[in-house]
Formats: structure tokens, C-alpha cells, sequence
């Protein structure tokens, strides 16, 4: 084997041009692969991150059937105290559930008392809101952030601030109709601007639960959404499953009262998030379309160059298997260079991004920092990919190298 | 002991609907030890009778033992182990791997056809290596070398894994005629030292003058037989 692996070696040093071309190769496609799945892997964690800890939670609880008329707010789909409070007994029986808050989202009229428009509100408990959501107060561009808001105040977005100009201090009235067909005013004092976000939530609204409950006369204990915060994000398709079978109880399973949704269903952001994984899946076939092509070529070339030579070995009795294994471990060998150029460029790029803070801007938020990361596994498979297509590419060279007629061979010019 | 033994041996090529005929009915017998040269124009088929000797082709028609093995029995891996155990080849253009220094020229068949443990192997190279005067040239590679030292070099591949018989197709082709002596002369030497069976081809008349028997082929069918001088059996 050793023998194998120095004359493999020393033929791929014969034309070392070429090889560092195909080895080059190789490590720019590694390379690609790899920052792209860091960047790619980082922005997505990133996007992610803000529409699930500042509008969506990781998953969230509703009524049956009020996410399919989420659009009209229908108050007729709350869930009254009992449901609630079955809900979170069963929320505070998962241990991989770090936080929850219940909301009351209600359409309005917005008015500064010279003009009025159309808004939708969220009614919330702002400690289990912060605890739950925990950048939503860094979406408050404007006004006092900590505690996010107290009975009788309202955090509103910059688009009907500038649009209605309604400043900090202001007073302005939500006028709502419950359930009953009533209508209710309030009065609120803003307290604070929240930046847009592109998607959902670009014109929502914030006042406390209590001061929703007041104008729609809902009783304690009353909600239409329970916002849900898991330990990591990966847990959150097992409590999916799992609250969505203790919700669904015996009896309950022909109308069951509860449905749970993960955040991916919840924002048109998820459709991104699956673009960012295809453009990561398109990169890796270019990969394996350069690996491919790139050793394939070189073994081939490999193969024709050194026609007289495989006579020769195979006329002094080499076994087909070892002329077989030769161009195969020439071909493994390429791949091996390259891939491990490549994984140590990558490493070193992510390390470089990481000492040298990259920020962008999302929606009207600047400096969100870029962190790439790339897990083993992300590098473990890139390499395994491209030494089995490698080993793929140099098989059909190294099998005709093997079964070539040594007379033939000896006499080719 | 009989090395080869050829009994109306013939070999057809086909090309398409053409047939070409390089051997038609062979017969001679090569003794162990022999010193023997095949000699005749191009195209007479000396290569394809050293072909088929050297386990390489199968004859078209006839019977061709060699070592006691009927050559047309042998399957491609069979023959590829057959030849790598008892068969040393020596090519005219000698045919060394440029990868490979002299030392490991000569090592190649000991690790990558048969299976030496490393001391014997040293220490076989080395005694060939000294046999055909090139122990001081063992890290040089090939293109270090001249065209005499390079087939010096073959002979010692061809004889390291203790091989019966060499086989050696115009061996002296691409040396001048001073050196090509001297190659011979080696060959003839080597083979009373070791007691291996020498069969070479050559169109050379000082050349073929070393061998102890000539066949001459003329049109693919052996003509004269010369006993040049009595074989020196080890």
C-alpha cells in the first residue's frame, strides 16, 4: 500500500502543473462551498432569529382554525380562560420550553384625532413579551426600550408615525369592536417607534393585554395567540409534535380545540430561508460537477500519457487490481490535496470574517453582524462528497488503464 | 529440464475480414539454461512468438508450454501471475518507470507483483544491482542514466524476482554497438551465474553470434537452427 501511495505520489508530482491546476480547482469549489454554507448558514440564522425573537416566537398556539382567517383578526376564535389555561399547562409541562405569552391581536382605527387609518394590535404581557421575544426592544428605534411599554401606552410602527406624524409623547385613540359588535375607545400615550421589518409585523402595533382585554370587554385569562420561546430552534419541530398530541385530547380528536404552528409556517420569510438551502444545494452540485470533470480529465490524460508504462507493468506481471488501484489512489490522492487546501482556506476565511466584524442592514436595522460559522458536519460532508466523486471520476480512467492488452500497450507510440 | 516447448504453433491476427498470419506452425524446444536468439527481417514474427512465449498473447492454433504450462489454459489474471512469478521481460526502449529511482526500478516487481519482505529484498537488489555493475547508481533515476545503463537496469528488473526465464525483444535495438556487446555479453554471464533461460530477438548478426542456439525465422515459420556454441548449463 505504501509502495502504491509513493509511486502515485511521484506520478502526480511528474506533471505537478497539472495537478496543482486540478487540485486548485478542486479548493476553490471546496472553498465556494464552504463560505457559501457559512455566510448563507449565518444570514439565515440571522433572519431567522429576528422574525422569531421579535414577531413570530418559535411556535405559536391558536384556536382551531384562526391561522387560515389570521388576516381578519376574528375575535370569534379566541381562546377562552379555560383553553388558555389548559394550554399552558401543558406549555409549562415541556421541559424544552424556556418561555410563553399569551396575546390579544385585534384590527382598530387608529387616530391622531385629525386622521385615522387602519391598524392591527397586539395586546401583551410585556415581561412574558421580553421574556419570550427578546429583540423586540431593540425594534424600538425611538423612546424608552426597557419594560416595553405600561398600561395605557403604545408602541407604534415608524409607518404610521411618519405617515400620520405622531410623535413620542403624543396622545392618540384605538377604537376596536368586540365580540359582540360593540364598539370601545381608549385613549394612549406613545411610547415608543418601532423600526419596520420586512414581512409580518411592519404595521403591528403594542399596547398591554389588559388595555386590550378593556376595550374588547374580554375577560381574564382570554387570548387569541400564545407566543411560544424554545431552548434552540431545533427543538422546536419535537414540541410541535409534541403539544400538538396533548392538545389534541381523547375526545377532542374528530374538533380539536388547539392548533400549534412552527414559525416557518407562520412568515412568508420561510420561503427565503428554503432559497438560501437550494442555493446551498445548487453550489454543492457545482461542486461535484467540477471534481467530477476536473479528475476525470487528469486521469484520462493520466491514462493516455503513460500508455507504454502500463504495458510495461502489466507485461511484468502487475495484477489488473493494482494497476486498477494505482490510478485510483492518483485520483483519491488529487482530491485529498485539494479538499484539504480548501477546507484549511475556508477555515481561515470564516476565522478573518470573525475577527473583522461584517454588518449589513435588514429592514431599517443597520449593523446586524454577520457571524459565519460552519459546523463538522457541514465540513465532514464536503469532503466525503468530493472524494467519492473523485474516486467516481478516476474509476472508469483507472479501470481501462487496468484492462488494457499489454501488447497493445507496448506498442502504442 | 524443458523451458518451451512448441509444437506447431500458429498465430492469426484478424483485422476485420483481413487475416494476417504471423506464425504458421512453430515447433522447437528451449532447454533451462539456454542462451537462445530468435533472429530474422521484420515481420518474420519474432515478436509474436516472444508474445506468446511471455504469456502475453495466446497462440491461434498448435500447442505452447512454457515451464509446463500450456499457455492457451491461462486466463488474463492467471497469465499476469504466471509471468510476474517466472517471466523477466526486457524491452528495447528498456522500458524503466521515470518515477522510479534505479533501486526502485528494480524493487517494483519484488513489491508490486510478488510480495518480498524488505531485508531479502534488499538484499537480492543489491546483489543485482552489483551483478550488472549499477549499485552506485541505485538513487539516480532513469533519466539520470545512459541507454546502456538503463537496459543494465531492465536486466536486473527482469531477473529480480528470481524469474526462470527472460525474454528480452530486441534488446541491443537502441544501444550502440559497443555497449549492445556488452549487454549481451552481461546477459550471457548473468544467465551462466544464475542458471536463467535467455531467449532474445535481434536482426543484429554480432548480436545473434552470442547466443548458443539461433533460430532463424523467415515469413513466420522457423527455418535454420544453428547450434553456435554448446550451451554452458549452470
Amino acid at each position: 500500500m505504501l509502495n502504491l501511495l509513493k509511486i502515485a505520489i511521484r506520478n502526480l508530482i511528474r506533471s505537478w502543473r497539472r495537478t496543482f491546476l486540478t487540485a486548485g480547482l478542486i479548493t476553490i469549489g471546496v472553498v465556494a462551498v464552504l463560505l457559501f454554507t457559512s455566510l448563507a448558514g449565518s444570514f439565515k440564522g440571522l433572519m431567522i432569529g429576528q422574525f422569531t425573537d421579535s414577531i413570530t416566537g418559535h411556535l405559536e398556539i391558536h384556536a382551531k382554525g384562526y391561522v387560515a382567517s389570521i388576516d381578519n383578526l376574528p375575535l370569534t376564535l379566541d381562546m377562552d380562560p379555560a383553553m388558555t389555561a389548559r394550554a399552558e399547562t401543558a406549555l409549562k409541562s415541556a421541559p424544552a420550553i424556556v418561555a410563553y405569552a399569551p396575546r390579544i391581536k385585534f384590527a382598530a382605527m387608529f387616530s391622531n384625532f385629525a386622521e385615522t387609518t387602519g391598524v392591527r394590535v397586539n395586546g401583551i404581557d410585556p415581561a412574558r413579551e421580553d421574556a419570550t421575544l427578546p429583540l423586540l426592544k431593540t425594534r424600538i428605534a425611538a423612546g424608552e426600550a426597557e419594560g416595553l411599554l405600561r398600561k395605557g401606552q403604545i408602541l407604534i410602527p415608524d409607518l404610521l408615525a411618519n405617515g400620520m406624524n405622531v410623535k413620542l409623547g403624543d396622545t392618540v385613540v384605538l377604537v376596536a369592536t368586540n365580540k359582540d359588535g360593540s364598539v370601545n375607545g381608549q385613549t394612549f400615550v406613545v411610547r415608543g417607534i418601532l423600526s419596520g421589518l420586512n414581512g409580518p409585523g411592519g404595521r403591528d402595533s403594542y399596547i398591554h393585554i389588559e388595555d386590550a382585554r378593556h376595550i374588547l370587554r374580554l375577560p381574564d385569562g382570554e387570548a387569541n395567540e400564545i407566543v411560544v420561546r424554545t431552548k434552540e430552534l431545533g427543538d422546536v419541530a419535537p414540541v410541535v409534535a409534541s403539544l400538538s398530541a396533548t392538545l389534541a385530547a381523547p375526545g377532542d380528536a374528530d374538533r380539536p380545540f388547539f392548533e400549534v404552528h412552527r414559525w416557518d409556517q407562520l412568515t412568508p420569510f420561510a420561503t427565503v430561508a428554503r432559497m438560501i438551502d437550494l442555493l446551498t444545494v445548487f453550489i454543492k452540485v457545482i461542486l461535484v460537477s467540477i471534481v467530477l470533470i476536473s479528475v476525470m480529465n487528469v486521469m484520462i490524460m493520466a491514462v493516455y500519457e503513460r500508455i507504454r508504462e502500463i504495458g510495461t507493468i502489466a507485461a511484468i506481471g502487475t495484477p489488473p487490481r493494482r494497476i486498477l488501484g494505482l490510478f485510483l489512489t492518483e485520483g483519491l490522492l488529487l482530491s485529498v490535496f485539494g479538499t484539504v487546501l480548501g477546507v484549511v482556506l475556508s477555515l481561515g476565511a470564516i476565522l478573518a470574517l470573525n475577527l473583522r466584524t461584517v454588518s449589513f442592514a435588514f429592514g431599517q436595522q443597520d449593523h446586524i453582524v454577520l457571524a459565519p460559522t460552519i459546523g463538522a458536519s457541514d465540513v465532514v460532508s464536503a469532503c466525503i462528497v468530493v472524494i467519492v466523486v473523485a474516486s467516481l471520476a478516476s474509476l472508469q480512467p483507472a479501470w481501462k488503464a487496468a484492462r488494457m492488452d499489454p501488447i497493445a500497450a507496448l506498442r502504442h507510440v | 529440464m524443458r523451458v518451451v516447448a512448441a509444437e506447431e504453433v500458429s498465430k492469426i491476427y484478424r483485422a476485420g475480414d483481413v487475416a494476417v498470419t504471423a506464425l504458421r506452425g512453430v515447433s522447437f524446444a528451449i532447454d533451462s539454461g539456454a542462451f537462445v536468439s530468435f533472429v530474422g527481417p521484420s515481420g518474420s514474427g519474432k515478436s509474436t512468438l516472444l508474445n506468446l512465449i511471455g504469456c502475453l498473447d495466446r497462440p491461434t492454433g498448435g500447442k505452447l508450454s512454457v515451464l509446463g504450462r500450456d499457455v492457451a489454459a491461462l486466463d488474463r489474471r492467471e497469465s499476469a501471475a504466471f509471468r510476474g512469478q517466472n517471466i523477466g521481460f526486457i524491452f528495447q526502449d528498456f522500458n524503466l518507470i521515470p518515477v522510479l529511482t534505479v533501486y526502485e526500478n528494480v524493487e517494483y516487481p519484488l513489491v508490486m507483483v510478488q510480495n518480498w519482505p524488505k531485508r531479502r529484498r534488499h538484499d537480492r537488489i543489491m546483489a543485482l544491482l552489483d551483478a550488472v555493475g549499477m549499485a552506485d547508481q541505485a538513487q539516480k533515476r532513469p533519466d539520470q542514466i545512459s541507454g546502456g545503463q538503463k537496459q543494465r537496469v531492465a536486466v536486473a528488473r527482469a531477473l529480480a524476482p528470481e524469474t526462470k526465464l527472460v525474454l528480452a525483444d530486441e534488446p541491443t535495438a537502441n544501444l550502440d554497438s559497443e555497449t549492445a556487446h556488452r549487454v549481451i555479453e552481461l546477459m550471457r554471464r548473468l544467465k551462466t551465474e544464475l542458471g536463467v533461460t535467455f531467449i532474445f530477438s535481434t536482426h543484429d548478426p554480432k548480436i545473434m553470434a552470442a547466443a548458443e542456439i539461433i533460430y532463424h525465422l523467415e515469413d513466420g515459420k522457423v527455418g535454420e537452427v544453428e547450434a553456435v556454441r554448446e550451451a554452458a548449463h549452470a
